[in-house]
This record gives structure tokens, C-alpha cells and sequence, in this order.
């Protein structure tokens, strides 16, 4: 549907041993890859398979349409991102020749969708790795996309018949899967790693592949974590809501019994506080993470959240005409809270290590637990108090 | 990058530098340039950009490099304290829903 207007038939430059798997090609497509074809899998799933002496490949308009956009606009807002992906093989953009660089891709779509659009005028091949849909950082870092897949793909699509080089381009984010000297070994291509960012291929491919040192780095601007929130808010939400909700309805509770008139003031305005806290933890911080003083993301959303506590607090209640408890609570809760958000933000991260973030962890997890524990102790208190 | 550093002297990262061959592929792969090639021979310049990531250790054709590699990930060190082992970042749904395999 997405990608299939025709098939292009391409010669075999070498027809020697095609044999073995060809005949279970995909005649009985019900059985095959039945669990797999959702609606964004390409058609013709068993395509890369070699029939007879032609093999066919799929070609791609290096065009996204309004689907793939969409697409994408979904995928960030996290709706279905588990099965956004497309059959792994050989696929063609432009016009692609046996001298044509040979570009490898994740199956995740939107992977797929950022490389070909910067392939305009270009004619290359992609050979998609099955990654079970996920996207080549992600990926690297589980060994789906990795030294076998390569292998195996070079293999089932017989890349050597079809290119006369002996040369793939892997992203350079796939390489904490890939062993280069392996794949070398095991079935005589040579990795050249690519650039970060897909946007610099065709420079890197114009220049004879060779990366300049900045297109190796990876970035982590205030855009690249700008587009990465709305999923991360989407996670914490839910838990967001449901706290609210037992904070609203416990808002009620004083001495002479339960008031539905406090459920309303104390109740919404906790709500606002907790959003507050939320807000500050999985946006402001993120979004000004590095003018933010520590290094420790669960101290710079703490930071955050005092920051955004002092803001707000004087607002809604008023320093004034509060009691030092109920202040003290929500110091405690906004900062707990906010904390605790911006440190899951790690994982969005690009520069965060598993031994720092364990580190961090081991020290602001049981505070941030504290915090919580305590702030919300003595809001209940203050409950009773006045 | 712009005060962006994490947590300092955390990264499990080893170079053994008599095996290295300065071949280069650390460098090239590193996504924090945290290698230099200096009289063929790779240094490690700033150890604290260091994400352990991995590519380095897995692409020196001389085993001249170790790291603990594994993603950087609080919500993956939570999941896997709470169900044990296995942990998965946000960013990966447990992929362990085993479509796909086999097919074809
Ligand atoms: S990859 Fe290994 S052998 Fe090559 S320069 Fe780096 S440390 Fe040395
Ligand atoms: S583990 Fe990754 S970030 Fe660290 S030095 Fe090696 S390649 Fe660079």
C-alpha cells in the first residue's frame, strides 16, 4: 500500500547456485509473517526473496506522502509505536545500479522514512534489517540490529549478485550492534560507518564516504529534546492523573468530617500543584536541561520543581495565608515529584551512561521517596490542623 | 556540547593500550568523540562523555577495549529492579513480543 506501485525485476549479475529457499517463497501468505502484517507492513512481505534468476525489490519514492507524515506525528504521540514497521529486505530508491551504494536501515518506519527522504537524487539500495520495528538507537544498544541480522539479510537478499562492490553503509548509531570486522569476516562486506544524522548522507556519500568529525557526534539540542516530549509527558501522565485524583478527593477530609466545599478549593488547587510538579519535571527541565546547575538529572528537577514551587505557590495559596506545614508539604511533594520525572527523562537522553544513571539513582530514588512520603503526611496533617 | 556532561569518573571504560593496533574504529564509531588517535595509538581524551554505549568495545578488531556497556535509562533500571532481570528502556516496548521471527 505504502511503497509497492510496481515491482522492478532486477538481474541476478551472477546466476550460479539459486536453489534451496526460494520455492516456500510467499504463495501461502497467510501462514507467512501472519501475525506480522499489520497495515503498515508493505505487501509483499516475502519480496526480498529471490524467484528464479530475478529477484525483485521493492522501490521507494524518497517523497514522504500524508500517511507517512502522519505516521510519524503518531508515532511520537506514542500511539502505536509498537508496530510501526515494515517487512525487512532489499529495497530500491531511484534507479540503483550493481555500483550503487548499499545503505542499511532499521525496519522501524520512521527510521526508514528520515533516510529515504534525504535520498532525493540519489540512487541507492537500503537493505532493511528485520529490528522488530525498532529504531536503530534503540536498537544497537539490544543487538536486534546487529552483526547476524546484517549477515543473515545479506544473505536471504543476495546482496553479492546484486552489487558488484563489497561495501555497506551503516549508520553510525547501529554501531553498538554491529561488529565490523565480523560482518567482514563472516560474509565480505566492509562497514563503513555513516554519519549521525541522515540528513549528512549525501554530503558523506558525495565526498567518497568519509564523515567529517562533526557529523560523528551526536547532538542533544533544544529542538532534538523538544520532539522527544511528547511521549515522555504521554508516559507520566497517567500516573499524574491518578494521584491527582486521590489527592482531590482526600482534599475533602478535615476535623468536623468531610467537606465537599474543600474538595473543591484545597482539592483543585492540590490538582494545580501536582501539575505543577509534573510539568516542571517532564518539560521545563528537560527543555532547560543544560542551564540548569548540577549534573545528576534527578537533581536538576529538583532544582525545577523548587523553582517552579516558589512561582506558583504564591499564587494560588500565598505564602502568608498558608500554614508552615501545608508549605512545607508541597516543598516536599514538587520537588519529589519533579525530580523523579526529569531522571526518567534519562532515558530520552543522548549522553547518559548506565553506571551514572545507577549512580544518581541509588541516591535520589530513596529521597525522592522520602520527599514524597513525608510531603504527603503532612498534608494530611495540615487537613486536620486548621 | 553546551554543559551538557553527565556524572563525572562514572564510565566503566578500559583501554588496553598495549593491544591497540590504532586501527581507528573506536574513534570513528564513538558518538561522544571521546577517542583520539594519537602516534597510532588510541587515547581516551575526556572519559566522561563517555554514554557506554558499547560501539567502541564491540568494533576493535584487537579486544583492546572494555566497557559495560547498557542504555542509560532510569526507567529501564526500574523496570528491571521490579521484574527482576531484562530491563527495557521507554524508548523499547518489551520487544520480546515475538512476531516476526521465523517469518519467511
Ligand atoms: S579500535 Fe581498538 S585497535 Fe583500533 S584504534 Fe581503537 S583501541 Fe586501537
Ligand atoms: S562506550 Fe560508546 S560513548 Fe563510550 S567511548 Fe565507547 S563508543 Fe564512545
Amino acid at each position: 500500500m505504502l511503497y509497492v506501485k510496481n515491482l522492478l525485476k532486477v538481474k541476478i549479475l551472477d546466476t550460479k547456485d539459486e536453489k534451496k529457499e526460494t520455492e516456500k517463497s510467499c504463495s501461502d501468505s497467510s501462514l507467512c509473517c501472519g501475525p506480522q502484517s499489520r497495515e503498515e507492513l508493505a505487501p509483499p512481505c516475502c519480496a526480498p526473496l529471490p524467484v528464479d534468476n530475478e529477484i525483485e525489490i521493492t522501490p521507494v519514492s524518497p517523497v514522504l506522502n500524508f500517511n507517512d507524515h502522519l505516521g510519524v506525528v503518531k508515532a511520537r504521540l506514542n500511539i502505536g509505536r509498537m508496530n510501526y514497521k515494515l517487512a525487512p529486505g532489499l529495497y530500491a530508491v531511484g534507479t540503483p545500479g550493481s555500483d550503487s551504494p548499499v545503505l542499511v536501515s532499521a525496519n522501524y518506519k520512521m527510521s526508514f522514512d528520515y533516510l529515504r527522504r534525504e535520498l532525493k537524487n540519489i540512487n541507492a539500495w537500503l537493505l532493511v534489517l528485520d529490528t522488530k520495528g525498532i529504531n536503530v538507537w534503540c536498537d544497537a544498544g539490544k543487538g536486534t540490529f546487529g552483526t547476524d541480522e546484517i549477515i543473515r539479510q545479506i544473505k536471504n537478499t543476495n546482496l553479492d549478485k546484486i552489487v558488484n562492490h563489497r561495501k555497506l553503509i551503516v549508520p553510525q548509531l547501529g554501531a553498538p550492534g554491529v561488529a565490523a570486522h565480523l560482518v567482514k569476516k563472516a560474509a565480505g562486506f566492509k562497514v563503513i560507518y555513516g554519519p549521525v544524522r541522515a540528513a549528512d548522507l549525501p554530503a558523506f556519500l558525495q565526498s567518497g564516504m568519509k564523515a567529517a568529525e562533526e557529523m560523528r557526534k551526536v547532538r542533544f539540542n533544544i529542538y532534538d529534546r523538544l520532539i522527544l516530549l511528547p511521549v515522555e509527558l504521554l508516559i507520566a501522565l497517567k500516573y499524574v492523573i491518578f494521584t491527582s485524583a486521590v489527592f482531590f478527593l482526600l482534599a475533602g477530609l478535615n476535623k468536623t468530617g468531610y467537606s465537599f466545599g474543600f474538595t473543591l478549593t484545597s482539592g483543585s488547587k492540590s490538582v494545580i500543584f501536582l501539575l505543577t510538579a509534573f510539568f516542571s519535571g517532564t518539560v521545563i527541565a528537560p527543555l532547560l536541561l543544560p542551564f540548569i546547575p548540577g549534573r545528576a538529572f534527578a537533581l536538576k528537577g529538583f532544582f525545577a520543581g523548587l523553582a517552579a514551587f516558589f512561582l506558583i505557590f504564591q499564587y494560588f495559596s500565598g505564602f502568608s495565608s498558608s500554614g508552615i506545614i501545608n508549605i512545607i508539604s508541597w516543598v516536599l511533594i514538587i520537588s519529589s515529584v519533579s525530580s523523579f520525572f526529569t531522571m526518567n527523562f534519562t532515558g530520552a537522553s543522548t549522553y547518559t551512561s548506565l553506571s551514572g544513571v545507577k549512580k544518581e539513582m541509588r541516591i535520589a530514588v530513596p529521597l525522592q521517596i522520602i520527599g514524597f512520603a513525608v510531603g504527603s503526611i503532612l498534608w494530611m496533617i495540615a487537613r486536620f490542623l486548621y | 556540547m553546551l554543559g551538557l556532561k553527565y556524572l563525572k569518573n562514572v564510565s566503566t571504560l578500559k583501554l588496553e593500550e598495549n593491544r591497540c593496533n590504532g586501527c581507528g574504529m573506536c574513534a570513528v564509531v564513538c558518538p561522544h568523540n571521546v577517542f583520539a588517535i594519537e602516534d597510532k595509538k588510541a587515547v581516551i581524551k575526556d572519559i566522561d562523555l563517555c554514554m557506554e554505549c558499547g560501539a567502541c568495545e564491540l568494533n576493535c578488531p584487537t579486544e583492546a577495549i572494555a566497557v559495560k556497556s547498557g542504555v542509560g535509562c532510569a526507567a529501564a533500571v526500574i523496570s528491571s529492579a521490579v521484574k527482576g532481570a531484562g530491563g527495557s528502556c521507554d524508548c523499547g516496548y518489551d520487544s520480546d513480543d515475538s512476531k516476526a521471527s521465523g517469518c519467511c
